[in-house]
């Protein structure tokens, strides 16, 4: 647990993530310079996860410096005029610590996990590095570095995330989301400091972050910790992002991606709305059931028809983030099986959703779903973490985190009727894009991305 | 959709060994996969909950925390039935678990899944290099847990291995072997056991090969099961909100009318490298990835302590390890950069590994085998020690603060027939390891001239 990591938007996101929040227990306060406090008290083991969350992500970004946000998430952890670079890191491991940050479209975050009487050592080291933060260039020197190798890693050596990024990319014309969180390598190779500096003193700052605390904690002690070591912290003028709302998409779109790999993969994505900007709020609850219908498990549309019965994928997903800060896609994925092809499983896919558009689903189906939501909701209580990272996405998207405790009531109201409404309304060709994995031979000659000896620009 | 909710703990248990199909892994995480890099030593000691132990009358051992905070009940059936007894059937371990859920009693897969689902209930079966393993999560409430028990008891008892769910797990298995070869990692990995363990089970690779997964026949499964899926074979880990009484009427439901059968034999023993082991594959890929390692300690190993300890310090915590300081933090060469012990039955892997981009490969392996070296001949310094104690000890509570923590741990526990205070008696163990324990454990266990060494990517012709 020592790599800082991406929080990539994972694709087959999760159709039914349900949230548990008592909504009792959910503390809030907010301090004089604007920083929020939110807390959840869990009392059953002796430990708390600490995590401070910052509006800013990769589609906060321009053209040019795609990858700032995440490059400035591994450089806060490269020291502070009071602590040198590798300190961070080192104080919280000797408090018997656990740390990470994670990086998305819509926010940064930063995460402890401690027993609980280390609180304050969080929240010290935090707020120190909230407002400042060093940015040494020998420091960046290294650190882009090692973002470069994460990006080879996880993206141009893995063919499904490379299908995956042009499939973004082509899906989204003017909305941020077409960049990747990590960044172009070209952006990452001529990023500099002076950028990231620019980054920092635009984003960071008490007034556009929020911690959240989930454990075996007291709130109002938290509230006071936060005070006495955020509470001097200055605010600054934050400039919101404009809303670059992705144009209208107006027919579908192919893409092919040919890249040496073994097996096909399939990718489509129909833009919908998500809560932050449906006009009909009930339609992200809908099509959140829709993905529960085709890919809640094993006794879903996909897993028994497409996988089980017809066998034409050996794997085939549904997924939905209601939660995003603009508009998204509804995904699809999957493989088709050894002897079908990608054409065969496009087809099973779109026959599947227009049996939704053309039948209303069974009572069965959804009080099947309606059960798994129920029971997951219990479920997420034996992970604190789990609770803080809901809490923490909704706030930082400009949500309210009381529509976690709304969330199983706002799904099962939903009618059969309304899943095929917005089935019928957005899951259309006009609003499609479709990427296709295209492999190539994976020995014979050299990747596409050769890299000339000496360094130099990455060929893709 | 049964979103795990502890991704990142979870991502960590799993090994390296275990290479989910990428969409699962997608689907299952909310959080990237935080590479090989997070691999935990697959130590976890709990922070000291008191567990319960019996035996069913026809011989499966349970072991049972109550954990009353949370009207959920967490499950572990775990036999001694993973890719290790394999034998020349490779990838049949896998298949036999993947089957499982696929027909049982009167019960078709629609059938189960519909059950399981409308109940709400979490079932998963694995097979790993060790054990098969049986999960259930569901609610407490009777009215849920008994027909999920009553479903559960039957896959246990009565699966039916139908002709045509073979040949699609088969064929499914058959698939996932080829996205194992667009992986660098994974083509790493698989090489790496192999030439370690040679002929011994942990060499190979548990989803088999293409020749002997088309060798495997329903008849196979079958037996596997009835020889392996036996209650004397068997170990039950039970969290939940029950009471002792209700917990033994569980593990009776699952396991009471499960044939005595045999407990599987003991393994062939693991053979020490003789010998330094260089493999040069050849990869399209950016990076090269590179692992390095030899055979290394069992779950019960009387130098378990000393070295876990000591890899705290090399490279097992993470950004302020030696591994990680000397080829990330000092000279940006890959993301990641680690060692760890897989204890297992027998001697687990010792492994080192980082990827880094093709053309500075001979450079990082180098910085890796230097670090190694110097390791292992002066071990760590005493404020490293002392760092090293203090996150480990300082962290216990962290390990044992989930109920689904708790359940893998006392499943580990049973499995490993390790001793029941484990818990208990962790945090002391961990401060008793002394610098010279671990100088003398590393230098008797660590052969740094005798490693296994890996190196996937392009050769140096084509960088």
């Amino acid at each position: 647990m020592q790599i800082r990591f991406l929080l990539l938007t994972s694709f087959l996101s999760l159709s039914l993530v349900p949230s548990a929040q008592a909504e009792n227990t959910l503390r809030e306060t907010t301090l004089d310079n604007g920083l929020r406090v939110i807390v959840k008290e869990d009392h059953r083991a002796p430990v708390m996860v600490s995590q401070v969350w910052y509006k800013v992500g990769s589609s906060y970004e321009n053209d040019g410096i795609t990858g700032v946000s995440h490059v400035l998430e591994h450089m806060m952890f490269k020291g502070t005029p009071k602590r040198p670079a590798g300190e961070f890191s080192r104080i919280i491991a000797a408090n018997g610590g656990r740390e990470n940050a994670f990086t998305g479209q819509d926010y940064t975050a930063y995460f402890q996990q401690m027993e609980k009487s280390r609180l304050k050592v969080s929240f010290e080291l935090e707020a120190d590095r909230m407002r400042n933060l060093l940015l040494q260039p020998a420091e960046f020197a290294k650190e882009i570095k090692v973002v470069m190798e994460e990006r080879r890693l996880r993206t141009d050596d893995e063919p499904q995330s490379l299908t995956q990024e042009q499939f973004t990319a082509a899906a989204f014309v003017n909305s941020p989301y077409r960049h990747p969180i990590i960044g172009w390598m070209d952006d990452l190779e001529n990023l500099r400091t002076e950028d990231l500096r620019e980054w920092y003193q635009k984003w960071y700052a008490p007034n556009n972050a929020t911690v959240v605390v989930v454990g075996d904690v007291q709130a109002e002690e938290v509230f006071k910790l936060a005070k006495q070591y955020f509470g001097p912290l200055k605010p600054s003028k934050i400039t919101p992002a404009k809303p670059r709302q992705e144009i209208e998409q107006k027919g579908v779109r192919r893409v092919t991606v040919k890249a040496p790999a073994e097996l096909p993969y399939l990718l489509m994505g129909y833009k919908v709305p998500v809560i932050k900007t449906a006009k009909e709020s009930w339609e992200p609850y809908a099509l959140e059931m829709l993905a529960g219908v085709l890919d809640g498990g094993d006794s879903a549309r996909f897993a028994k028809e497409l996988v089980r019965g017809s066998q034409i994928a050996a794997e085939a997903g549904a997924g939905y983030n209601m939660y995003n800060r603009g508009a998204d896609v509804f995904n699809f994925a999957g493989t088709p099986s050894q002897d079908r092809s990608v054409a065969d499983l496009e087809q099973a896919i779109r026959g599947q959703i227009k049996r939704i558009q053309d039948e209303p689903v069974s009572g069965q189906e959804l009080a099947r779903i309606k059960a798994q939501v129920i029971a997951s909701k219990v479920y997420e209580l034996d992970s604190p973490f789990y609770q803080a990272m809901q809490i923490g996405t909704l706030v930082t998207v400009g949500l309210d985190p009381k529509l976690l405790d709304a969330y199983v009531d706002k799904l099962s109201a939903i009618t059969p009727e309304q899943i095929q409404q917005v089935a019928r309304k957005y899951l259309v060709d006009d609003g499609l894009t479709v990427a296709v994995l295209d492999p190539q031979p994976m020995s014979d000659k050299p990747a596409h991305g050769a890299m000339p000896a000496g360094g130099g620009r990455h060929g893709r | 959709m049964a979103v795990n909710p502890d991704t990142i703990n979870s991502m960590n248990i799993h090994t390296r060994k275990q290479r989910p199909m990428f969409n699962n892994a997608r689907k299952i995480a909310v959080f990237a996969v935080v590479a090989v890099s997070s691999l935990l030593p697959a130590t976890f000691a709990s922070a000291a909950p008191v567990i319960q132990q019996w035996q069913t009358a026809n011989g499966a051992r349970v072991y049972f925390v109550p954990a009353p905070e949370l009207p959920i009940v967490d499950v572990r059936i775990m036999f001694d039935a993973g890719g290790a007894r394999n034998g020349d059937k490779g990838g049949l371990a896998q298949l036999t678990s993947g089957l499982l859920n696929d027909g049982a009693g009167d019960l078709n897969a629609d059938q189960i899944a519909e059950r399981f689902g409308g109940l709400g209930v979490q079932f998963a079966a694995a097979a790993e290099l060790d054990n098969a393993t049986v999960s259930l999560r569901s609610l407490s409430k009777p009215e849920v847990l008994q027909p999920a028990l009553d479903t559960l008891a039957l896959i246990l008892r009565q699966p039916t291995f139908p002709q045509d769910a073979f040949e699609r797990v088969r064929k499914r298995m058959l698939i996932g072997l080829r996205q194992q070869q667009q992986s660098p990692n994974a083509i790493a990995d698989k090489a790496f056991d192999k030439a370690m363990y040679g002929d011994h089970p942990y060499g190979a690779s548990p989803l088999g090969s293409e020749e002997s997964l088309n060798a495997l026949t329903r008849d196979d499964a079958v037996n596997h099961h009835s020889r392996y899926y036996v209650a004397r074979n068997a170990v039950v880990a039970i969290v939940g909100a029950l009471d002792r009484a209700q917990a033994q009427a569980l593990a009776d439901t699952l396991v009471s009318k499960l044939p005595e059968g045999e407990p599987a034999l003991a393994l062939p023993k693991v053979n020490d490298l003789t010998a330094a082991q260089a493999i040069n594959i050849e990869y399209p890929s950016a990076q090269t990835h590179i692992l390095s390692g030899q055979p290394g300690m069992s779950r019960n190993d009387p130098d378990y302590f000393a070295l876990y300890v000591g890899n705290h310090t090399l490279g097992g915590s993470g950004l302020v390890s030696r591994l990680s300081e000397e080829v990330r933090e000092k000279r940006g060469l890959s993301y990641s950069a680690y060692s760890y012990f897989m204890p297992l039955r027998d001697r687990g892997p010792f492994t080192m590994g980082l990827q880094t981009r093709s053309n500075q490969a001979d450079e990082a392996l180098k910085v890796m085998r230097d670090t190694l070296r110097t390791f292992v001949e002066k071990g760590p310094t005493t404020k490293e020690l002392e760092a090293s104690k203090k996150n480990i000890t300082g962290g216990f509570p962290l390990r044992i603060d989930t109920n689904k923590k708790i359940v893998d741990y006392i499943g580990m526990i049973g499995f490993y027939n390790m001793p029941l205070n484990y818990l208990d008696t962790f945090i002391a163990k961990v401060d008793a390891v002394t610098l010279p324990q671990i100088q003398d454990a590393f230098k008797r266990r660590v052969q740094s001239d005798r490693m296994v060494t890996v190196v996937v990517g392009r050769s140096a012709a084509q960088k």
